[in-house]
């Protein structure tokens, strides 16, 4: 097995699920993907189906409406799947906090595996936030 | 010697089939990205990367789409590869004569019915997921291959006519050998280029993924495979990036030599070749379907036909 998950960390291919963020952290996922971070150094991929992930990045809070899509995207992803949660939003529903529809226990929806606070986290952060996971596949 | 058995699985299985192709082409494989992303003043994956790919996509769940037809699903990744496989394997065997081997297998239309064969699989899997997007690449696919086969088979049969109107790959490289390569005459020259670019509508890479789109139909046909099958269609993608510069060597550039120099310059017509289709793939957007339609068949089929004709005038 740790040779298999060797190889899976050094070809991740993230998913974008985009929860319900204000757009922000989005536009900051796709900036890893330009000349200055390029994360296809460490074999990431953005893929644009879920059934190629094994990474779904995650922004934005859960609310009551985008709750169940989330589930069922992630039930779509073969597995095994990791799951990043991008931003403040995710992590502590941030600027959202009083809403009157956001789902208290995201945990409950999907499993998260690595947090990234900040509004939005800055590239490096989400590089960093990755590379745990890396070291986690690692051993 | 006399082709036994044995030896025929030895071809098909590991030398030029599918070890060799596999191992090549996931290495071309890595030198599309390294040299797509210098383009792009990127620094671009390492060189296991695709290996990587490979090996993670086959530890994957494969999930099989409940409203699909299941078996053809899963056949076609197979067919697909089996048929790439068979590809590289009639073309490495009349390229790589040094096997010792009497090889009369080299027949051109085999080949091109192979060529069709893959195309014929990504239909059929992209249709058989059940998914909407994976029908329009489907569809896309369908209108992407009646648009190259007519030029790709008047650019066979340019090389076809030049030998002698035979169809047997090794009587072509045998006249190519005698008489110099068929590139180096006007025909000959026409022939290639419109080769390549069909060769990149074969392999449906930029501006060709029109059945492939991954911004505007994530990835059309492959759009629901995951896992291990997934891994197949890669694998027989890159096997291609093998196969076919292979055959257009065959055909115009006057196959390979081993001795001595002759490896550099080998490697050196097989690198270019790629080369020159990374770099098409990388500085053109893709194209809309009747602009290809209009391209191949308004532009690149008269063209072939010109060296078709040029080619029975001996020019
Ligand atoms: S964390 Fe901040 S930047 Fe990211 S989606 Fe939420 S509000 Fe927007």
């Amino acid at each position: 097995m740790g040779w298999y998950k060797r190889r899976l960390a050094k070809s991740l291919w993230v998913f974008h699920v985009s929860g319900s963020p204000c757009n922000n952290c989005d536009i900051e996922i796709l900036d890893l993907l330009t000349p200055k971070y390029d994360v296809e150094r460490f074999g990431i991929k953005l893929v644009g189906s879920v059934r190629h992930a094994d990474v779904l990045l995650v922004t934005g809070v859960f609310n009551q409406k985008i709750a169940p899509r989330i589930k069922r995207i992630y039930e779509q992803a073969p597995k095994p799947i990791f799951v990043v949660a991008i931003g403040t939003c995710t992590s502590g529903t941030c600027c959202f906090k009083d809403s009157y529809n956001i789902v208290p226990d995201r945990e409950a929806v999907i499993p998260i595996d690595v947090y990234v606070p900040g509004c939005p986290p800055k590239p490096e952060a989400m590089i960093e936030a990755v590379a745990k996971l890396i070291g986690v596949l690692n051993g | 010697m006399k082709a036994s058995i044995g030896w025929l699985l030895f071809a098909i299985l590991i030398f030029p089939g599918l070890f060799f192709t596999g191992v090549l082409g996931l290495i071309v494989g890595w030198l599309d990205r390294k040299v797509s992303a210098r383009v792009q003043y990127r620094v671009g994956p390492p060189f296991s990367q695709n290996f990587n790919d490979f090996f993670k996509l086959l530890g994957k769940e494969t999930i099989i789409v409940r409203n699909g037809i299941h078996s053809l699903f899963v056949i076609a990744p197979l067919v697909a590869l089996g048929s790439t496989v068979l590809i590289a394997t009639l073309v490495g065997i009349t390229l790589f004569q040094w096997l010792g081997v009497a090889n009369d297998f080299g027949d051109l239309i085999v080949i091109m019915y192979l060529m069709m064969v893959f195309s014929v699989m990504v239909i059929l899997g992209g249709s058989a997921s059940g998914n909407v997007y994976s029908s329009l690449g489907a569809g896309r696919e369908i209108k992407l291959l009646l648009a190259d086969e007519l030029a790709f088979i008047l650019v066979c049969l340019v090389a076809v006519i030049k030998a002698g109107y035979t169809f047997r790959l090794d009587a072509i490289l045998a006249t190519q050998q005698a008489q110099g390569m068929f590139i180096a005459s006007p025909s000959g020259a026409i022939a290639f280029i419109v080769g390549l670019l069909c060769l990149q509508a074969k392999m449906t890479l930029p501006p060709f993924h029109i059945s492939e789109a991954e911004t505007e139909i994530v990835e059309g046909p492959l759009m629901e495979y995951s896992g291990p099958l997934l891994g197949f269609w890669k694998l027989s993608q890159a096997m291609l990036w093998v196969a076919l510069p292979f055959l257009l060597i065959a055909l115009f550039l006057g196959g390979f030599t081993v001795e001595g120099y002759g490896i550099l310059w080998s490697l050196l017509k097989y690198v270019g070749i790629v080369v020159v289709m990374i770099l098409i793939k990388n500085t053109n957007p893709r194209i809309r379907i009747d602009t290809a339609l209009h391209f191949f068949w308004k532009i690149l089929t008269p063209l072939a036909f010109l060296a078709t004709i040029l080619a029975v005038l001996g020019v």
